[in-house]
């Protein structure tokens, strides 16, 4: 029966992947082995995102049944032990705007692709992105960005590194909707990523 | 003899609409006072421009140019976005100075700031905007949310007004927490009538009201100053081209109903109940576009298109869950003799296929970015197309960039006509030199010889 749930998951099947769990806890399944198999499982939302047979509502929609799953599994699992993640990754959409389902799809490619990301959210003031690189040492940073108006607060989020002596200690990549390689130029940032899998790549190649 | 507008064709109803918006009426109803013969002569020449451009029948002169706004008039004239929109007067200044300098064929009116005091009085809880959780600096923001529950589609769906007025609109502001209208099934006889009107003598649902007729001052007061523009640039020659406005019933729901997250949900767990909703909405984003257009004299209605760009849906859920609605109030605008000016934000490569099969010359595409060699390609003998002049490029190129842009487009799009030249996407920043350069190219290159 291993990688039912995987199937299940993955084919975005809710009522049949819960009603899966339910049973397999009641069988004396190990929760963590159920873990395991949703991780896989997303993992391949995550691959068939990219290769565009997944669209934004099937993403939102295995976020969704993850999250039951999860809620179930949580009472049976000591503790979420975050084993073997690759690294850190700071993201976050930048001061002055608050477009989101872009910056979600990189959090979410990311996580699937086994990264640790800490979401800073929306309308991220540029001393915020600072601390957390301070606070965590991360060496990657993701601004993400819709509005032209981004550009500015993008540039000056990196001013704001290079101030605090940090510039050479973190990457920065950059991309939303009209993010271009010029704007890149622009604002200082070391990569732009036209897609969420650009965004793992650049990752990879960093960490 | 003038034939009944019942009898007209759908084609007649559009020349007939469209000839009226080229003969302007000023508020009284009388012809319109032009500032000048010359500016008489500026307007017809503008307005036939775009109008030849829509209705593919006859090549223009040369390619109309028009551009597409957000906050930039206010910043190019030297305000914050709060000021325009707690002043007024400052409002109608920058938005007339923008279209005075520029000089496009067409603008879109002063609508984008909008009353902020009114926004306060009834303490609009769906955006935040400059001074009220934004920085006066920036434009406003869209609080997105579920301001219908997943379990609503039904009390939507048996009567979509008293869903707006009775529950959506307490959630969305805060004055009108305890608003409440009377019912359709309150119309009884005498015996009992008066029983009806208990709740507004209920001082909650009284504050609301009065939080409602201030609002309506303000709305007023607002519309006594920032009204005027329009006709003040029809006087000094310039037409106003964007009207309404309707919008996609998937839009509707997923943008500030059900929330992006919401609709997609819905998809799969409801999409009976989604599918139902869309078509009651249909017929009333229709009957109210159909209705603002004949207010405004203006019978061009953009359609704002968010959630069905490249990669929002596959093309399978396109087919089922935007483009049918979609259609039916394209044509329904369509047999009004109204003109959908349909802004397709973002990429729209994958469903040009699918937005061909639409009657001939009655519906404008803006693109963002799409490939608009290919949008040529598959809408060029249909419809009027336009757009995609990145706004990076106005906001950090220089110059002689816009310009080898501008001339790429004109040689990409221009041939034959039904092309308008214009920026891709609302425009906030931009510099001055750079957006002279695209219009200014627009008219020197764009001549059709
Ligand atoms: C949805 C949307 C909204 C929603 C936002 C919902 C939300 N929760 O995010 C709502 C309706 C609220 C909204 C509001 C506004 N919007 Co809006 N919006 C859009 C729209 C239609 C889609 C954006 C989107 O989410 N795309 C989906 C993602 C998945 O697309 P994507 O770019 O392919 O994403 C990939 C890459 O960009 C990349 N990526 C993203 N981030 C990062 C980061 C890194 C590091 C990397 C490597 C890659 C990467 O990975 C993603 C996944 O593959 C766009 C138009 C468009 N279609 O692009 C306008 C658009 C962005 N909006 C625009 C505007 C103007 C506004 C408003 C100001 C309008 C207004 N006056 O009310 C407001 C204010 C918003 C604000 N202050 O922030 C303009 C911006 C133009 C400009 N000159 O700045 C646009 C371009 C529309 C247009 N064509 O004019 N909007």
């Amino acid at each position: 029966m291993s990688g039912e749930l995987v199937k299940l998951l993955s084919d975005l099947k809710e009522p049949e992947a819960l009603a899966f769990v339910e049973k397999a806890l009641g069988g004396g399944v190990d929760p963590v082995d159920l873990l395991g198999e949703t991780k896989e499982g997303m993992n391949i939302v995550g691959q068939r995102f990219a290769s565009q047979e997944y669209f934004i509502p099937d993403l939102v929609f295995s976020g969704e049944i993850l999250k039951g799953i999860n809620k179930m599994l949580e009472p049976h699992l000591k503790k979420r032990e975050e084993a073997g993640r690759l690294g850190k990754v700071i993201m976050g959409t930048v001061a002055g705007d608050i477009h989101d389902i872009g910056k979600d799809l990189v959090v979410f490619m990311l996580d699937v692709n086994g990264y640790e990301v800490m979401d800073l959210g929306v309308d991220v003031p540029a001393q915020k992105f600072v601390d957390t690189i301070k606070d965590t040492g991360s060496t990657v940073v993701g601004l993400s960005g819709f509005l032209t108006l981004a550009y500015d607060s993008m540039k000056q989020t990196i001013e704001a590194m290079n101030d605090a002596g940090l510039r050479d200690k973190a990457k920065v990549m950059i991309g939303g909707g009209q993010i271009t390689e010029e704007i890149r130029k622009y604002t200082g940032a070391d990569a732009y990523g036209k897609d969420a899998m650009e965004a793992v790549k650049l990752a990879k190649g960093w960490i | 003899m003038e034939k009944k507008w019942e009898e007209m064709s759908s084609d007649e109803k559009q020349e007939a609409q469209l000839q009226k918006w080229l003969s302007p009426k000023d508020p009284e109803g009388n012809d319109l006072q032009f500032q000048s013969p010359q500016a008489e002569k500026a307007f017809k020449e503008r307005a036939t421009r775009l109008k030849d451009a829509i209705q593919m029948k006859k090549r223009p002169d040369r390619v109309p140019v028009f551009t597409i706004y957000g906050f930039f008039p206010a910043l190019y004239a030297g305000f914050t976005p709060q000021e325009v929109m707690y002043d007024y007067d400052k409002c109608n200044i920058a938005w007339k100075k923008y279209v005075l300098d520029f000089a496009p064929d067409g603008h879109i009116g002063p609508w984008v700031p909008g009353p902020g005091k009114l926004f306060d009085i009834l303490d609009y809880k769906l955006y935040k905007w400059p001074g009220h959780g934004v920085s006066p600096e920036y434009g406003y923001q869209c609080n997105e949310g579920e301001y219908m529950k997943a379990d609503e589609y039904d009390a939507f769906i048996d009567d979509p007004s008293n869903f707006y007025s009775n529950i959506y609109l307490p959630r969305i502001f805060g004055a009108l927490e305890h608003f409440t209208t009377p019912h359709i099934a309150d119309v009884l006889e005498m015996y009992g009538a008066g029983l009806n009107f208990i709740p507004y003598g209920v001082p909650p649902v009284q504050a609301a009201y009065k939080a409602l007729l201030e609002a309506g001052n303000e709305a007023l007061k607002y519309i006594g100053v920032v009204g005027a523009c329009n006709n003040e640039l029809a006087a000094a020659g310039f037409p106003t081209f964007w009207d309404g406005p309707a919008k996609a019933p998937f839009d509707m729901i997923g943008d500030t109903l059900r929330g992006t997250k919401g609709i997609m949900v819905d998809m799969y767990r409801q999409p009976d109940k989604l599918l139902k909703a869309m078509e009651v909405m249909t017929p009333l984003v229709v009957k109210n576009a159909v209705a603002g257009a004949k207010v405004g004299g203006v019978p061009i209605v953009a359609v704002v298109m968010h959630k069905g760009a490249d990669g929002f849906l596959s093309d399978e859920q396109y087919k089922k869950f935007y483009w049918p609605t979609f259609r039916r109030v394209l044509m329904g605008l369509i047999a009004e003799g109204i003109v959908p000016f349909c802004f397709a934000e973002g990429g729209y490569n994958s469903r040009l296929e699918i937005i061909r099969d639409l009657p001939k010359g009655k519906v404008i595409w803006w693109l963002d970015r799409t490939d608009m060699a290919k949008a040529k390609e598959v809408l060029g003998d249909v419809a009027c197309i336009g757009g995609n002049l990145p706004p990076g490029l106005l906001a950090v190129g220089t110059p002689q960039q816009v310009k080898d842009y501008t001339k790429k487009l004109i040689d990409t799009c221009a041939k034959g006509g039904g092309y308008i030249l214009g920026n891709g996407t609302v425009m906030e920043q931009a510099k001055p030199e750079n957006l002279h350069a695209m219009i200014d190219t627009a008219k020197e290159y764009g001549v059709y010889k």
